[in-house]
């Protein structure tokens, strides 16, 4: 009961924040440390329903960090950070995917001592701000539709978890985080070290995902990866925004981009 | 009357039998130890105090509430299980992001405070606990006497053991375990609460713990000590099967038993050492253990 009306104030506070469809995650001043070494120095982004959003920039510039400072996962962090119009400072690490949120570590994080389906199963699933726009949100995707977006996966159901390719382990990680019900997805790096064939099949899973009004940040290297997926990208340097890049700026700015990245 | 090997049957059986339920010890400690270690990182030197608690609870729920043998056998668990879970979350946790030796020390104290408490109140001899009188007597083998209570002993021990085996191979939970075992940050990120499951984990262990010490009640001399010679030779069945295997923990512990056992036959002065043997001789030829994961 609580959390139903809960769900709705939230609904209606950031409904009435932006017209322009409601701030799925927002980020001011967001600063962060790991132990002495301090990674953002006041991030400020936001992203809407249904964007896609990336963040470029070299090695080491805070895009992971962004990320893992969104889930709780650093250190100490100073700043805001609203999820769906929720202050999610104060929470748990454990609360936070259960906005809704769901995480694509670099490293993968397929689970060696776990089968490929125990590792589809194990992430709780969460709820998501159930607006309906065509599809009944709140619920994410079955294993059947899972198994049918990615065969090898059925293929592979029973192999454990870290017997997988890398292309495989990378759909696993990805389709993990489908079925929990997720609409505002962090994805870190997906094709870092994949096949041309497998990041074609990345792309269109994202476009698909796009197409059902998730919402979804995407660390990328990658620059060619990302840029038809993306409605704006966000340039990271030393721990902070250098530039938001809209996808309309974008052909006039690769020169500088790649001078920037180092592509 | 049969022979083997110049042995008679009749004492080779006893033998395998008595290696057997020390066996089934073996196996509920080192199960115990590898759960707490596989999700804590923490070796739990506590755990052969925990054992003696249970024995000490059983043998004081009995003078003094009347609790008998088959209500402490569940309620006695889940009281000293729960003193873990206190544990757990007033020590272990404000330690956690510190070096393991640190829990290990931790624990050490701990066993010693326990064994200390109990000695002042008791003193070190031990007092004996009645075997149950649904489970007296025996059965006469062709080949054996076989003591009710011992074999009920060793089947009690496989149960709970295959279940906790299951519990963690087979189940959500345990997949639960398992994933927080290996990458417990990825895990909270996908919304489960590690901090609950790792107090759960550690009150299972001492659980188990605490449920051995009920079964040994009636077998052993209940004393404050009774824990700390036990844990020392649990320690060398964990070393040989390797740490944080779930069914290495349990087949090492009965195996270790069996050869106990069987040396007491063939060479009676190796028997307290034969399981070290076997450790020095695992630690050279394979250093991970048994079924431990080769680092």
């Amino acid at each position: 009961m609580t959390v139903v009306m809960e769900q709705a104030t939230d609904r209606q506070a950031s409904a009435a924040d932006s017209p322009m469809g409601e701030e799925q995650l927002c980020l001011r001043e967001l600063n962060a440390w790991y132990g002495e070494s301090h990674v953002l120095h006041g991030v400020n982004m936001t992203v809407r329903r249904g964007e896609l959003v990336t963040l470029l920039g070299r090695n080491g510039a805070g895009r992971s960090s962004t990320l893992r400072a969104i889930m709780n996962m650093v250190g100490r962090r100073s700043g805001d950070i609203l999820i769906k119009g929720q202050d999610s400072m104060g929470l748990a690490p454990h609360r936070i995917a259960h906005l809704g949120v769901g995480f694509c570590p670099e490293e993968r994080g397929i689970f060696a001592s776990l089968s490929v389906e125990e590792n589809l199963l194990l992430p709780p699933l969460v709820k998501s701000t159930g607006h309906d726009q065509g599809r009944s949100q709140g619920q994410g995707m079955s294993l059947d539709e899972l198994y049918a977006l990615f065969p090898n996966l059925h293929e592979r159901r029973t192999s454990q978890g870290t017997r997988l390719s890398g292309g495989e382990q990378q759909m696993l990680a990805l389709a993990r985080i489908l079925r929990t019900g997720a609409d505002l997805l962090l994805l870190d790096e997906i094709t870092e070290g994949l096949a041309p064939v497998i990041n074609q099949k990345l792309a269109e899973v994202l476009m698909m995902l796009k197409a059902r009004g998730m919402t979804i940040v995407l660390v990328e290297q990658n620059f060619r990866f990302a840029a038809p997926l993306a409605d704006r990208h966000y340039l990271m340097e030393h721990g902070t925004i250098l530039e938001e890049i809209s996808a309309a700026e974008l052909p006039a700015r690769h020169e500088y981009l790649h001078k920037v990245l180092g592509v | 009357m049969t022979m083997i090997f110049g042995i008679p049957l009749m004492v080779l059986f006893g033998q395998l039998m008595l290696g057997l339920i020390n066996g089934a010890f073996y196996a509920l400690l080192s199960l115990g130890l590898a759960v707490i270690f596989g999700l804590l990182r923490i070796i739990n030197f506590a755990h052969g105090a925990q054992y003696m608690l249970g024995a000490f609870a059983a043998l004081l729920g009995a003078q003094y509430l009347g609790l008998n043998y088959w209500a402490a056998l569940i309620v006695v668990p889940l009281v000293v299980g729960a003193l873990g879970i206190v544990v757990e979350r007033l020590l272990l946790r404000r330690i956690q992001h510190l070096d393991h030796l640190y829990g290990l020390l931790l624990t050490f104290g701990l066993a010693l405070i326990f064994e200390g408490t109990l000695v002042n109140l008791f003193g070190v001899s031990g007092s004996s606990y009645p075997i149950p009188e649904a489970l007296s007597g025996g059965f006469k083998l062709s080949f054996m006497f076989l003591p009710t209570y011992r074999a009920w002993v060793l089947v009690a021990a496989l149960v709970v053991c295959f279940g906790v085996w299951f519990l963690i191979e087979r189940t959500r939970l345990g997949a639960y375990l398992r994933a927080g075992t290996e990458n417990p940050e990825l895990v909270q990120a996908f919304g489960i609460n590690v901090p609950l499951m790792v107090s759960l984990t550690y009150g299972l262990g001492v659980a188990l713990a605490a449920f051995a010490g009920v079964l040994a009640a009636p077998l052993y001399p209940v004393s404050p000590t009774m824990g700390s010679s036990l844990l020392i030779v649990v320690f060398a069945v964990v070393v040989i099967g390797g740490m944080g295997s779930i069914l290495g923990a349990i087949l090492t512990g009965l195996a270790m038993g069996l050869i106990e056992g069987l040396t007491k036959v063939f060479y009676p002065e190796a028997a307290n050492t034969v399981i070290f043997v076997v450790m020095v001789m695992v630690l050279m030829l394979r250093p991970a253990g048994l079924f431990g994961k080769e680092a």
